[in-house]
């Protein structure tokens, strides 16, 4: 359940002018901004930005950014951007990274629907005059660019017809191959990167059936092995996102630095989706509520904007 | 008795491509029982004596038969499919039967948009993802390349990076000069030519050209799937002018006659125009009069309007 909340008639209009306000004079009124935004959905948002554009002829998003700074301003471009752009963004960076983000970029093409990436491909191509399969295949190599340019350049079957004895037979080549331990990848790579989201759970699960532990466990192996981190990345992308993301939330607090990047990431991405689910997940794991820890680890603007986007009936 | 000009006419009306169905009710529909005997008699091509005494058809012609008058209904089916249900089907059809050409040729001929329409219809048809399947089916060197290609989805704008262009063009003519290792194994091989638009693809080639002396459909082993998908992507034009003409050779076979209803079917709204003017240039002679002479009836008549509708 998404954890956005939004009033009931809000106007566009009314929006955009009130926004115009808050930039204007020497101050910016950050209050207002978050009062405005963090409460709008994606359509409302699409709204303003349209609305401001045609009355004071600026681009909504180049204002705040001139406006706004640090990581307040990364989270309310990221917000107000529409969702396949955002994504599209997102992607960008990490694929740019002279690091390779490769975690953001499982997380996008695991975890949106096969329509909801395609959205994502066409706004890349839109905006990077490229097409963001070439991107992820040029800035990688071997073994990991075959898994990512695999899992990004997938259109899966989206509905829920399984094939018990595939998945049974699927679930023991697996087992040969974990085994075996000279991994060929490609085998894994194949299942992971084309099969559709329900054949894979039915997989995974005939896996834990059949040797007792789950297919994440079993590819535990080299902690240091960073192919090995990002196939448990994509299977738990796949069968658990809320587990997944929740796991995201409780490394970025609990590490000596707050990161910042991760936290806005997960929350602008989930807020209209399912970051109630995320939220009650991380209460149990860590005895603390996500607004709570949200508290400790930022300050500021930017804190109160994550933690509207949260629902905090506080603002 | 039959007349023997009758006879070279039903002779006429079975050769070829389709059936000259008009002829058929004109001259067989005539003929009573003593005139059908004296035909079979006539014809140790299509019957032959059996011991127990009567003129028995020949089973290599019954099949031969049914494909000649299947072709005009394949093909007006293969006509009123939505486009992208068309491209579905033929693609499963091409990986059940192992034609990695016809499955490089959708890949690589259709718009990115084209190529998801398929992907979509896939879905629905066949309740698996096309990259499933193909992934799952080919287990040889191709697999990479094939899975590739219909996962593709390219850009379509016209931003080229020159300088990129010309790097990946080296590494395409060490990688397919390279006698260790076979360019299709090659992975920056596969990844420049499956992800990267066919804008840039093109100004690839041509500085290959330039660094080489060569062009890549020169160096690359001939009928291979890699050869087939920078012949599509490079001209496609030029890669459907050479099926037809094998397809209207007279030495043709099966699979490919086949390709002639395919390309003429699927290519009618897209580069028909361009395939007849090129068709024209190699052969001398145009495709409307190739077809005309080749094929005949009903199948012949509605080829005759698909490619016309190009004019």
């Amino acid at each position: 359940m998404a954890t956005l909340v939004v009033p009931d008639h809000p106007s566009p209009v009314q929006d955009a002018e009130s926004l115009r306000k808050a930039c204007q004079g020497w101050g910016t009124d950050e209050k207002a901004i978050i009062q405005i935004l963090g409460h709008r959905n994606a359509v409302q948002r699409n709204q303003i930005r349209k609305a401001y554009e045609e009355l004071y002829q600026e681009n909504l998003i180049k204002r705040l950014e001139s406006e706004l700074s640090g990581d307040f301003e990364k989270a309310v471009y990221r917000w107000l951007l529409d969702p396949a752009e955002r994504d599209a963004v997102l992607a960008h960076v990490a694929v740019k990274d002279s690091m390779l983000d490769y975690q953001t970029i499982i997380e996008i093409a695991c975890v949106r629907s096969s329509e909801e990436l395609l959205a994502v491909k066409r706004a890349y191509h839109l905006r990077y005059k490229h097409s963001l399969d070439e991107d992820v295949a040029s800035h990688t190599t071997g073994d990991f660019r075959k898994l990512l340019v695999a899992l990004v350049s997938t259109f899966r079957y989206d509905g829920d017809e399984i094939n018990v004895s595939l998945a049974e037979s699927e679930a023991k080549l697996l087992h040969e191959v974990i085994k075996g331990k000279a991994f060929s990848h490609e085998e894994i790579i194949r299942i992971l990167s084309t099969r559709s989201k329900s054949q894979l759970n039915a997989t995974f699960n005939c896996y834990r059936d059949a040797h007792g532990t789950s297919i994440t466990k079993s590819l535990l192996d080299d902690p240091a092995d960073e192919f090995l981190a990002a196939l448990r990345m994509a299977i738990r992308c796949i069968t658990f996102p809320q587990k997944y993301f929740e796991k995201v939330l409780r490394n970025a607090v609990n590490k000596g630095r707050t990161d910042e990047d991760a936290l806005t990431r997960v929350i602008v991405t989930r807020a209209e989706k399912d970051l109630n689910d995320i939220k009650e997940l991380y209460h149990k794991r860590n005895n603390a509520s996500l607004e709570h820890a949200i508290n400790k680890h930022t300050s500021g603007d930017y804190k109160a904007f994550l933690l509207a986007l949260l629902g905090d009936k506080e603002l | 008795m039959a007349l023997p000009g009758d006879l070279d006419a039903l002779t006429k009306a079975f050769s070829g491509f389709g059936v000259d169905e008009n002829s058929i009710i004109s001259i067989l529909g005539k003929w009573h029982p003593e005139q059908r005997k004296s035909f079979r008699k006539g014809f140790p091509q299509f019957f032959r004596e059996d011991k127990r005494l009567f003129e028995r058809w020949d089973e290599r012609h019954i099949a031969f038969l049914e494909h000649e008058f299947l072709r005009f209904k394949n093909a007006m089916v293969l006509w009123t499919l939505h486009p992208w249900e068309r491209d579905a089907r033929l693609a499963k059809e091409a990986l059940a039967k192992g034609d990695y050409d016809i499955l490089v040729e959708i890949a690589c001929t259709r718009s990115s948009e084209e190529l998801l329409g398929a992907r979509r219809a896939y879905h629905s048809l066949f309740d698996h993802s096309i990259e499933e399947d193909v992934a799952y089916s080919v287990n040889d060197s191709n697999r990479n390349l094939l899975v590739a290609l219909v996962s593709s989805y390219r850009y379509e704008g016209a931003r080229v990076n020159e300088e990129i262009a010309e790097t990946e063009a080296k590494t395409l003519s060490e990688a397919i000069k390279n006698a260790e290792k076979r360019p299709i194994e090659n992975e920056e091989v596969v990844r420049i030519i499956t992800t990267r638009s066919k804008l840039h693809l093109k100004a690839v080639f041509n500085y290959y050209k330039e660094i080489s002396g060569t062009t890549t459909e020169e160096d690359l082993e001939e009928g291979s799937s890699l050869s087939y998908t920078i012949q599509c992507i490079s001209s496609p034009k030029t890669y459907f002018s050479k099926i037809l003409a094998s397809a209207l050779k007279g030495s043709a076979d099966e699979k490919n006659k086949q390709a002639l209803t395919r390309v003429i079917v699927t290519q009618a709204d897209s580069y028909m125009k361009e395939i007849s003017e090129e068709y024209h240039k190699q052969h001398g002679v145009s495709l409307s009069q190739k077809i005309e002479e080749t094929t005949n009836g009903n199948y012949k008549d509605f080829l005759l309007t698909l490619v016309a509708r190009g004019d």
